[in-house]
C-alpha cells in the first residue's frame, strides 16, 4: 500500500486569510463594489447633481450652479405632467394585462396540461424573452402598420387595427414583458401543494372558488415580484412608444430628446421614473414578497 | 387535483392558445419578410427570394456592426463574470452589514428602466468626464454593458454556491491546501458550469442591449441593434433590416440555447 504523506508546506497568505474572516471578505468584495459604486452609483448621483445646474443661453453648454428651475418646469409644465400620467398609466395598463394572462396560463401549464406539453409551453414562453428587445418592437411594427398582417388577417371580418396609437404601444410593451410575470407566476403555482386542492374540493369548494381562495392569495408574491419587472421595464420604455405610437410620447422620450439639447432637463425629468419606481418597490416590500426575486 | 368544468378547461386552452398566436406571429411574420423580395416589408407577401440575405452578407455596414456587437457582448461578459463570481462568493460566505443593500445593488442596474442608466452613463461621461479631457470612448460602451450584466453571473453563480457543500472546501484546507489551490482545484469545479452559463447569458443580455447603448456608443459606431434602429427610422421598413434581425434573434438564442443545456448537464451531474 502506497502511503500518501502531505508534505508540510507553510501557506502564510492563505493561513493569514483563514484566520481573518474580514480581510478575506475585503479582498473579494472591494473589487465589485468598487465598480457598482464607483460607476454606477456614482453615475446616478452625479446625474441627480446635473438636475440641478443649468444650460447656458448662448453657448448652450451645460454650466454647474444649484436652481431649482428644471424640477420647476417637470413638475409644472402641463405637457410634462400629462406625459407623466400617460407613462405611469400605460405601465398600469401593462402590468394588469400581463397579471390577466399570466394566471390562466400558470394554472394551465401547472396543473392540467400533461408534462411534455408543460415542458413544451416552459420554453415557448422562455424563447422569446431572448428573442431581442428591438427585434421584438419592429416585428410588432410589421404587424400592426397600415398595410401590415393584422389588418390582412381581419380585413375579412370587416376589423381595421387602431394605427400606430397607445393601444399599440400597450399591446407590444405588453408583449415585450409578459415572461417576465408569466414565468414567476407559472412556478409559484407549481409550487402549490396538490393537497390543498382536494383539502379545497372536500370542503365543497368549485374550481373557480379555489382558484380565488387558494391560488390568488398563494401566488400574490410572484405577481407582485413580476409586476416590478413589468411595470418598471414599461415606465423607461420609450422605443415602443416610438415606432408603434405614431405621436405618443413616453417619459423616456422626452428624456431622449433632452439628453444633448438640455441635459439638466432631462435629468430632473429621469427622476420621476426613478420616483414611481421607489414608490412601487417601498409597496412591493411592505408586502414581504421581494425576497423572493 | 385541482378540478375544473369543461368549459372552464376549454377557456383556458382557448386563451394559451391566443397567448402562443400572440407571441410568435410577429416573429414569424418578421423572419418572413426577411425573405421578401421586394424591397419593403408588407403582407402579403408577393414573391420570395433570399436576395436581401445575400447582399446583408456582403454589405459593410452591417458587418462592421455585427463585429462591434461582438466585441462588446465579449468585453461586458469577460468583466460581468469576474465582478458577478466575486460578489456571489462574498454574498455567499459571509455575513455582514448591509448585504441586503449590496443585493439591491447587483440588480439595480437591471430593475431601473434602461433610459436612466443610459443616460447617467452618457450624462457622467459627457458632462464630467470629457470636460476633464477624459474620454472613454468605446471602452464607455462596454463599462455600461458590463455594469448591467453583472446581475446574470451573479444569479447562476450565487444559485449554484448555495447548494454546495462547504465541508469540502474545510477538508481541502484541513488537507494543507492554500486557499488558491482550493479555489482551483475543488471550488471552481464545482460551479463551472453555473459560471459558464452565466457568461453566456451576460453575452445575450449584451447583444441585445439597445436603449443603454444609444446613449453610450460613441458616435459612428453602430452595433446590430443601434444599426437596426437607424434603418427602422425610415417610414417603410427596408427588407434588409428584417434579415439583420432574424440574424439577431439566431444569435441571442444560441447562447441561450448552450446555457439551458448546461444547467440541465449540471442537474444530471449531482
Amino acid at each position: 500500500m502506497t502511503q500518501v504523506v502531505a508534505k508540510k508546506q507553510s501557506k502564510p497568505i492563505s493561513s493569514y486569510l483563514l484566520r481573518r474572516t474580514k480581510v478575506r471578505l475585503l479582498s473579494i468584495i472591494t473589487l465589485p463594489m468598487t465598480w457598482i459604486v464607483g460607476v454606477y452609483i456614482v453615475s446616478l448621483f452625479l446625474l441627480l447633481i446635473t438636475a440641478f445646474w443649468n444650460v447656458d443661453p448662448f453657448t448652450s453648454l451645460v454650466s454647474p450652479g444649484f436652481n431649482l428651475e428644471n424640477f420647476k418646469m417637470v413638475l409644472t409644465v402641463p405637457a410634462y405632467i400629462a406625459t407623466s400620467i400617460r407613462t405611469l398609466l400605460i405601465a398600469l395598463s401593462v402590468t394588469a394585462i400581463c397579471i390577466f394572462f399570466a394566471i390562466p396560463l400558470g394554472i394551465y401549464m401547472a396543473k392540467i396540461a400533461k408534462p411534455w406539453v408543460r415542458n413544451l409551453l416552459a420554453v415557448a414562453i422562455t424563447l422569446p424573452l431572448w428573442a431581442g428587445y428591438l427585434v421584438k418592437i419592429i416585428a410588432m411594427r410589421l404587424v400592426f402598420t397600415e398595410e401590415g398582417f393584422f389588418n390582412w388577417a381581419m380585413a375579412p371580418f370587416g376589423i381595421r387595427g387602431p394605427g400606430f396609437s397607445i393601444p399599440i404601444v400597450i399591446l407590444t410593451l405588453t408583449y415585450l414583458w409578459f415572461p417576465y410575470m408569466a414565468l414567476p407566476v407559472y412556478t409559484a403555482i407549481r409550487q402549490i401543494p396538490p393537497n390543498l386542492f382536494d383539502a379545497s374540493s372536500d370542503m365543497g369548494a368549485k374550481g373557480f372558488t379555489t382558484i380565488y381562495r387558494v391560488v390568488f392569495p398563494l401566488i400574490t408574491p410572484a405577481v407582485i415580484a413580476g409586476s416590478v419587472f413589468t411595470f418598471s421595464l414599461s415606465l423607461g420604455d420609450y422605443l415602443a412608444a416610438r415606432f408603434t405610437g405614431g405621436a405618443t410620447q413616453m417619459i423616456g422620450s422626452i428624456i431622449a430628446q433632452n439628453i444633448n439639447l438640455n441635459p439638466p432637463v432631462a435629468a430632473a425629468y429621469s427622476m420621476i421614473p426613478i420616483f414611481f419606481i421607489v414608490i412601487y418597490l417601498m409597496v412591493a416590500r411592505r408586502t414581504g414578497s421581494l425576497e423572493r426575486m | 387535483m385541482l378540478r375544473l368544468s369543461r368549459l372552464t378547461k376549454a377557456l383556458l386552452v382557448a386563451i394559451v392558445g391566443f397567448l402562443l398566436i400572440f407571441m410568435y406571429t410577429p416573429l414569424f411574420v418578421l423572419i418572413l419578410n426577411s425573405f421578401n423580395e421586394s424591397q419593403i416589408s408588407g403582407w402579403p407577401i408577393e414573391s420570395f427570394s433570399t436576395k436581401w440575405w445575400i447582399f446583408a452578407k456582403d454589405y459593410q455596414p452591417i458587418r462592421d456592426a455585427l463585429l462591434n456587437s461582438v466585441l462588446v457582448a465579449t468585453g461586458a461578459m469577460i468583466i460581468a463574470s469576474i465582478l458577478g463570481t466575486l460578489f456571489a462568493f462574498a454574498l455567499k460566505g459571509f455575513d455582514f452589514f448591509g448585504k441586503s443593500t449590496v443585493n439591491i445593488l447587483i440588480v439595480l442596474p437591471i430593475a431601473l428602466p434602461g433610459i436612466v442608466t443610459g443616460v447617467a452613463f452618457s450624462n457622467t461621461y459627457s458632462n464630467f468626464l470629457s470636460p476633464a479631457g477624459i474620454n472613454l470612448g468605446y471602452f464607455g460602451m462596454i463599462v455600461a454593458h458590463a455594469t448591467f450584466c453583472i446581475v446574470m453571473v451573479f444569479n447562476n453563480v450565487f444559485a449554484r454556491l448555495r447548494r454546495m457543500n462547504p465541508s469540502l472546501q474545510e477538508a481541502s484546507a484541513d488537507l494543507g491546501a492554500g486557499l488558491w489551490q482550493t479555489f482551483r482545484l475543488v471550488t471552481f469545479p464545482q460551479f463551472r458550469t453555473s459560471f459558464a452559463a452565466g457568461a453566456l447569458l451576460a453575452f445575450a443580455l449584451s447583444f441585445d442591449e439597445v436603449v443603454v447603448t444609444i446613449f453610450t456608443a460613441p458616435p459612428g459606431v453602430d452595433t446590430l441593434p443601434l444599426w437596426i434602429l437607424k434603418e427602422v427610422g425610415r417610414p417603410n421598413q427596408a427588407s434588409v433590416v428584417n434579415v439583420v434581425a432574424t440574424v439577431v434573434i439566431l444569435l441571442s438564442l444560441i447562447p441561450v440555447y448552450v446555457s439551458q443545456r448546461l444547467a440541465r448537464a449540471q442537474e444530471e451531474e449531482r
